[in-house]
């Protein structure tokens, strides 16, 4: 018996009108449409003859994500294991390092031990966010009867590739059940809210609990480690912009920075956003599947090097992040993961072509603004994502009156 | 000196923003925000109120009630004399004569958002975003010029916060929120998270 007979026969019926888990459908409902594309069609016209439907749409932006998620995985064990076979740091005791010690040991040149150390922190935050996660979407639609929905995949996903690898797994539980509770449940679910949940959650978790977030000591996964990373290191000017693209323009946690470094992703970070190589391989599959909006993306890169040429042209004595040039910005922190994956979310991005622009030079520039001049954060683009979020409704807004003022005109003049 | 200016004026619109840092004018905020075109309008009014008011205040502070103020009399009686306690009469008087002016011009003028606004208009007298604006300018002894840019400064901020809020909760028209949240609710929770948006200011150096 197939596995689709097996369903329709045996498990269908308890859980369809009359069955005994009748009241459970929702579940069900969740894991058949999970195996298999649902049967149903529309009974009523329109009919859109389009392969391309929501489920879809989510499991490209997954893939997209996928390779930033085993990059991440890798430097994870890369930096860690780095830091402990050349410069004497332990590994944090527990669980974790038993099981790397006794599978392959901390050899940051051998790529099976780099992925299991990146494995063994990064899976257990991938787990509970995917089971918190389903808790409150399953939670919700079981009592609000509304069907289970794969926005919550991509959440998730990129939930788990904006935080530090060394966060407690309690506090992820915080911030995806704050992120999908709060971001976007009470708002009536995928589709219906104006921020971007896993940016909510993570922002809930950048202010309750800082010191889990962000400094120096969170972002390499070995036992008393501290090392700012290259964003911290530019704004207390230990980068020598002058270094060009190749030479070495500083030393992070004792090894040589360069700015190719930072383009391949071979620095602490948050666990996805290091490689801008890689993100931009994601970017290439969402933009050629236009999933992703090239309008976002390109004018929040044109913003963002607008604003720095800015800087770079008013210059100042004492602070040092006015010289970074556009290129570093580009590739430290989470600039490009924001503006692939976050920036371009369709349901808090603005929805006019026109104010696509706007929404995303306006990204740009901010994300700038509190890198250089606002000591409290030394990454910006979270916040200024969120920024942008809030402010989408109102620039659509405006493009749609500008656009019936302009055809009200446009009528005038013919009658 | 244009510098000190530009960084009170950005200080007042995002980092201390009246409206989402200190939580101040809350009623008329929630109330007016269903429609992008009203808020505008109610926006620009507490811009004008605040405008005016946080200078004149500044001026009668400084030339009637403060310590020492009365000494350009030259009557000796009253060089020692402290008037501030008389302060909170003085502030409220002048937002409420102000306020009432603009009721009027607006009545004139611009009956459909003197409709719009309808209670809220006269209410601008005691929302506390006005009252609060005139007591920051006392606490942080801003001089004239300072109380001006600070008065536009936080009405701006003021402004821009609520047409956000309008703009977001059109949005949110078509949202399928659970009927305990809708209404007032949700908008709570909506005004929360814009906080948390206008976090990234919090903390800048100007």
């Amino acid at each position: 018996m197939g596995l689709r007979r097996f369903i329709d026969d045996r498990i269908a019926p308890h859980f369809h009108k009359g069955g005994r888990l009748e009241r459970y459908y929702v579940f069900y409902e969740m894991f058949d449409t999970m195996l298999y594309s649902p049967s149903q069609t529309t009974r009523a016209g329109p009919h859109a003859r389009d392969g391309i439907d929501l489920k879809r749409v989510m499991m490209t932006v997954w893939l997209a994500a996928l390779p930033a998620l085993l990059f991440g995985m890798h430097n994870v064990g890369y930096q860690a294991n780095l830091q402990i076979s050349d410069f004497g740091y332990d590994p944090i005791p527990g669980w974790r390092t038993e099981l790397v010690l006794a599978l392959t040991g901390f050899d940051p040149s051998s790529l099976l031990a780099n992925l299991l150390h990146g494995a063994v922190f990064y899976v257990p935050i991938f787990v509970v966010t995917y089971l918190s996660g389903f808790l409150w979407e399953g939670l919700f639609a079981w009592l609000r009867g509304h069907e289970v929905n794969e926005g919550f995949f991509v959440t998730g996903i990129l939930f788990t590739l904006i935080l530090p690898p060394t966060i407690p797994l309690w506090q992820v539980f915080l911030g995806i059940s704050f992120g999908v509770v709060i971001g976007k449940e009470v708002f009536g679910g995928t589709g219906k809210n104006f921020l971007n949940p896993a940016l909510v959650g993570r922002a809930f978790l950048f202010f309750a609990y800082p010191a889990d977030m962000t400094g120096d000591r969170v972002w390499t996964a070995v036992d008393g480690f501290s090392g700012a990373t290259p964003l911290a290191m530019g704004a207390a000017g230990e980068l020598d912009f002058s270094a060009g693209l190749t030479g070495v323009a500083g030393t992070s946690a004792g090894v040589d920075l360069t700015w190719m470094n930072t383009a391949f992703g071979g620095m602490q970070g948050s666990i996805g956003e290091t490689s801008t190589l890689i993100i931009a391989l994601g970017a290439i599959v969402l933009l050629l599947t236009k999933i992703a909006s090239w309008r976002i993306m390109l004018s929040m890169l044109l913003g963002m090097i607008g604003m720095v040429l800015v800087f770079n042209w008013v210059g100042s004595d004492t602070n040092p992040m006015f010289a970074m040039p556009w290129y570093w910005h580009l590739t430290l922190g989470g600039f490009a993961f924001g503006m692939v994956f976050m920036a371009t979310d369709p349901v808090s991005a603005s929805m006019t072509n026109a104010g696509k622009w706007v929404y995303g030079a306006l990204i740009g520039v901010m994300v700038v603004l509190i890198r250089v001049i606002n000591p409290a954060f030394a990454e910006g683009v979270m916040l200024a994502i969120l920024f942008g979020n809030l402010c989408a409704p109102l620039i659509d807004h405006f493009v749609v009156q500008a656009n019936v003022r302009r055809r009200l005109r446009r009528r005038g003049a013919e009658a | 000196m244009f510098e000190e200016y530009l960084s009170l004026f950005i200080r007042a619109v995002f980092v201390e923003n009246m409206a989402l840092a200190f939580f101040l004018g809350m009623c008329t905020f929630l109330a007016i925000s269903k429609k992008v075109q009203t808020s505008l309008g109610l926006g620009i009014a507490v811009i004008v109120v605040l405008t005016i008011t946080v200078p004149v205040n500044n001026l009668i502070l400084f030339n009637l009630l403060d310590e020492g103020a009365l000494a350009w009399t030259g009557i000796p009686a009253l060089e020692s004399i402290d008037l501030r306690f008389l302060g909170l009469l003085c502030y409220i008087g002048v937002i409420a004569a102000i306020v009432q002016i603009l009721e009027m011009t607006l009545d004139r003028y611009v009956p459909a958002l003197y409709n719009a606004l309808g209670i809220f208009l006269p209410l601008i007298t005691v929302n506390c975003a006005i009252l609060g604006a005139s007591l920051f300018m006392v606490e942080r002894q801003y001089d004239f010029g300072e109380s001006v840019i600070f008065g536009f400064g936080a009405g701006v901020g003021w402004a821009l916060a609520i047409v956000l809020l309008a703009g977001i909760r059109e949005k949110l028209k078509y949202s399928d929120i659970p009927a305990p949240l809708q209404g007032l609710g949700i908008t709570f929770i909506i005004v929360g998270l814009m906080s948390l948006g206008f976090m990234s200011f919090a903390g800048v150096q100007l």
